[in-house]
């Protein structure tokens, strides 16, 4: 019941600001969210550490194709909605201090975005999930068509259409599934699974390709990610950290919950192809953030790297990559919230995010530089930030399935830390010029937002065993189901 | 049929309100009608009547799609009242659309080939004058003789198919040609078969198939706005509930002879029509080709025999919902600016909210997005075609829709581009309110299509 809550409270939320349009949108809309984070908090403490789905609601929606409003959690749902309702507060609280157009629409398409997200994390329908996947699509392309920078048009119509035809592709795997579910043919996860199990490897492996694509281009992983730095970059600050902090985690969690158990056949035939993949869009992200001149877009690339990690390590199917992914997820989400909200804050006061127009902002700015040091930190992957569990575990994962692979994927580690000390030594130490010489330190709501944030990515760091234990059953199930299905040959 | 008697009803008597001058009001009565006719329609749910020796067949596939059109004509009348105030002779106007839904109903419920003769020819003459409404307009006059011509041509396809298929089993009776089809399967006449595709060249013309849908985008630019609306909404209903009961009824058993013909037709429609919408300037022009495009998807949902008629209903509520919610939003525009090309949209969300947003749910239906009406329509369609094996079919339905988002995309871009000429436009109540209930309709059918799961 309170799962069907968190995904319909947003809904209502979003729906009563744009009904009601009040004189001042911000609060009602961050008290909305804060709700939903206490309510889902109170998930997390009743939540009892096994396997199980778990708070299942379920509902029959469209009786006559066998859809139905089901809804529920396990560990790994659990810490994705978590990350969702703990980052949609502070993504409000970032814009305190900016004034916007037409707020109710904007913060009403916030809400509707966590709708969506909650949605995607927690359905335990095909057709929901597909559902969710698209309609989480909507607000986000309004939020940067709305508020976007130059060219948004056609920079956000290439996002939507790339994204959308990725998804149709998944559609017609999850029809095609359906078809072949037995008896009385429904969406449900569970027999989508057996259909999906039930194919020959041929079979499987279309599946794999369709499924794939579909999440490969919402991540992105190269070479679907061309959509990505564009739109990144014209985007408003509070729609690339949506886009980047949690929205590119539902092709993660597509993966890990619809793609691997689902066609485990399909995945031992071709998820090397999709590892080399991953890993070459490690090496290439990297490379082409080293050159960047934009501090968003060189986050941008960084981001892409980074996210190559994450997939290359899953599809290595071990537990420890599966661990290192999911909490990696969790890392990359506070720590790529936090990248781009102080390159906001740097380029509302510098009017530039050109990085060699800036410098010196240490002498002027210290608590940010502070902050944007540890935080840089967590995301070059330093020990005793929450970067170091993650990518520790899955460029472990990716020695153990091979080891060359693994080499080149702990070049992110490596080129993350060329690309993103040389940007902060640049920006951040040095003389102040007259771009930098005016600019002040955080704000109280600034540091509101931040100080959280950063005070979990140490904690992730420093004690990462209660969140890799909330998730770890749900990882044994999986890996349980595809040690069942074909011994697993190593190419 | 008792909905059919209300109908010529109510257009007579509109003939008759311009002999006594009773004007003021008319609208209103005829609007509420048309609502009586559809609830009529309602009561009779169930209860399969023939009429006139057979020649009209009142069954729930009847029901169902005139129950549609009356529906669809209340929200017509109701967002046309300006186009009808614009002009001199309001009676006239308001009974020759009268007797076009006479027609579509008629199209609907045929059990004979005079009666879809008949209804062809009553739709099509009313919608001729219709088209030319806009007497001092070029291009309404050109729409409404290139619409004329065309359809002439069409009529005589059709007439000749009919003649064809009398000659070869001297019936006219749908479901008796059906049995004796049946039952001679191996033994037919070749002109049986030429007679099928003669009959279905003259109705691709009247669903504007490609590729017999060239005279569409002139017409539906050319005609009045409210009478495009008209066109693209409850005709198009008509017109494929007379295709569906044709060929999914008629010639269900000799399906081999019609299926490949009818599979490229509904490829090109398709990919010709996607395409040309992309390269339009005109928001008018777009609506015309995507009504061209929506018919490739009905098509292929008649191409995947089985349970086809009630997703084909589902499409066609979905489809001309949308339809009418954009085209009422046009409608608004028009009356203000004169001007419909998509550059006049620019920076719309600003000065008009409302009317954005109302436009943009349309579109996103229209380009089948969920969890809109639109979706559920392309889904239903899809899932039946994949059923059936055509993988490949849909694979191309899904990137010719590809192209379909961009195209009603572009104008989407358009609202919230930097503002050049944004007018505020003022929306009566009326009209606001209609818009809310178009809204929830398209929205409603997305996210319960069980309600339209009837056939």
């Amino acid at each position: 019941m309170l799962t069907a809550f968190i995904i319909f409270w947003p809904l209502i939320a979003a729906l009563v600001l744009f009904a009601a349009r009040p004189a001042n949108t911000r609060m009602p809309a961050l008290v909305a969210a804060l709700i939903e984070l206490v309510v889902s908090l109170i998930l997390a403490a009743q939540f009892v550490n096994n396997e199980a789905v778990q708070f299942l609601f379920n509902k029959p929606w469209i009786s006559s194709i066998g859809i139905s409003f089901s809804v529920g959690m396990d560990g790994i749902s659990l810490l994705l909605v978590l990350l969702t309702t703990i980052l949609v507060p502070l993504i409000i609280l970032s814009t305190f201090n900016s004034t916007s157009t037409k707020p109710h629409t904007f913060y009403g398409l916030i809400l509707l975005m966590q709708m969506a997200l909650v949605g995607v994390f927690t359905a335990q329908d095909g057709f929901l999930f597909y559902l969710f996947w698209e309609i989480a699509l909507i607000p986000i392309y309004f939020i940067c068509l709305i508020w976007g920078g130059n060219g948004r048009g056609r920079i956000t119509l290439k996002f939507f259409i790339y994204t959308l035809a990725g998804s149709l592709f998944m559609l017609a795997g999850l029809i095609y599934l359906y078809f072949h579910t037995e008896g009385v043919h429904s969406f449900d996860l569970q027999a989508l699974y057996q259909a999906g199990r039930s194919l020959p490897e041929s079979e499987q492996s279309i599946l794999f390709w369709a499924f794939f694509i579909a999440f490969a281009i919402k991540m992105p992983v190269f070479p679907f990610h061309t959509w990505q730095p564009d739109t990144y970059t014209v985007a408003p600050a509070q729609g690339t950290m949506l886009l980047s902090a949690i929205m590119l985690k539902m092709g993660i969690y597509g993966l890990i919950r619809w793609l691997v158990p689902m066609v485990p056949m399909g995945v031992h035939a071709w998820g090397y192809s999709a590892i080399v993949l991953s890993v070459t869009g490690i090496v290439y992200a990297s490379c082409i953030a080293l050159v960047q001149k934009d501090i968003k877009r060189l986050v941008a690339f960084s981001s892409i790297a980074h996210v190559g990690l994450i997939s290359a390590g899953l599809l290595t199917l071990n537990k420890i990559g599966m661990q290192g992914a999911i909490i990696q997820m969790l890392s990359h989400g506070l720590v790529v919230f936090a990248l781009f909200y102080i390159i906001e804050i740097i380029s509302e006061r510098a009017k530039t995010r050109v990085i060699s127009e800036l410098g010196g902002i240490r002498n002027v700015a210290p608590v940010l530089t502070t902050i944007f040091m540890i935080v840089m930190l967590g995301s070059i992957a330093l020990p005793l930030t929450s970067g170091f569990v993650g990518e520790f575990l899955l460029i472990n994962s990716l020695f153990q399935y091979q080891m060359l692979l693994g080499a080149i994927g702990g070049l992110t580690t490596i080129l993350g830390a060329v690309y993103m000390l040389r940007a902060f030594q640049r920006m951040m130490t040095g003389d102040t010029n007259k771009v930098t010489a005016l600019m002040t330190d955080l704000s109280s709501t600034e540091k509101l937002v931040l100080f959280p944030v950063v005070a979990m990515i140490i904690i992730l760091g420093v004690y990462p065993g209660p969140i890799l234990a909330i998730s770890e059953p749900a990882v044994n199930n999986l890996i349980q189901i595809l040690s069942d299905f074909t011994t697993y040959v190593k190419p | 049929m008792n909905a059919l008697y209300i109908l010529c009803g109510l257009g007579v008597l509109s003939l008759v309100a311009e002999i006594v001058s009773i004007k003021r009001g008319l609208l209103f009565f005829l609007t509420v009608g048309i609502a009586v006719a559809a609830g009529v329609a309602v009561m009779d749910w169930n209860s399969t009547q023939s009429y006139f020796s057979d020649m009209v067949v009142f069954d729930n596939f009847a029901l169902a799609f005139t129950i549609l059109i009356c529906i669809l004509t209340v929200f017509w009348f109701w967002m046309s009242r300006s186009y009808f105030h614009n002009e001199t002779h309001v009676t006239d106007q308001a009974a020759l659309v009268l007797f076009a839904v006479v027609g579509a109903i008629v199209l609907t419920a045929y059990n004979n080939m005079a009666m879809l003769f008949l209804g062809v020819e009553i739709l099509s003459l009313s919608l001729y004058v219709l088209a030319g409404s806009k007497r001092e307009n070029l291009f309404s006059n050109e729409a409404a003789f290139k619409y004329f011509l065309m359809g002439s041509f069409a009529t005589g396809f059709l007439l000749m198919g009919i003649a064809l298929i009398y000659g070869a089993s001297g019936l006219f009776h749908i479901d008796r040609i059906a049995a004796f089809a049946a039952s001679n399967t191996g033994n037919l006449p070749g002109f049986f078969y030429a007679g099928i595709v003669m009959i279905m060249i003259g109705m691709a013309f009247k669903i504007s198939a490609v590729p017999f849908h060239f005279w569409a985008p002139d017409v539906y630019e050319g005609s009045p706005t409210a009478v495009t609306a008209f066109m693209s909404a409850i005709v198009k209903v008509a017109a494929f509930a007379a295709f569906t009961r044709m060929f999914a009824f008629c010639f269900a058993s000799s399906y081999t002879s019609w299926l490949i013909i009818l599979q490229v037709i509904m490829i090109l429609t398709l990919v010709i029509a996607n395409i040309t919408a992309v390269v339009q300037t005109n928001v008018k022009r777009i609506l015309a080709y995507s009504s061209v495009a929506h018919a490739g998807y009905v098509l292929l949902a008649l191409v995947s025999t089985g349970n086809s008629a009630g997703v084909i209903l589902y499409y066609l509520a979905a489809y001309a919902s949308a339809s009418l919610l954009a085209f009422c939003v046009l409608i608004e525009h028009e009356n203000q600016t004169g001007d419909l090309s998509i550059k006049s949209f620019n920076g719309y969300f600003k000065a008009n909210p409302f009317l954005s947003v109302a436009l943009i749910i349309a579109l996103l239906s229209l380009a089948g997005i969920p969890p809109l009406a639109g979706f559920f329509g392309k889904y239903f369609v899809f899932s039946l075609a994949l059923n059936q094996g055509y993988v490949g079919l849909v694979v191309l339905a899904i990137l010719t829709s590809l192209a379909g988002v961009y195209y009603y995309f572009k104008i989407i871009v358009a609202l919230f581009s930097d503002p050049e000429e944004a007018r505020v436009i003022p929306l009566s109540a009326s009209t606001r309110f209609l818009l809310w209930i178009l809204f929830l309709v398209t929205v409603g059918l997305g996210v319960f299509p069980d309600l339209v799961n009837v056939l």
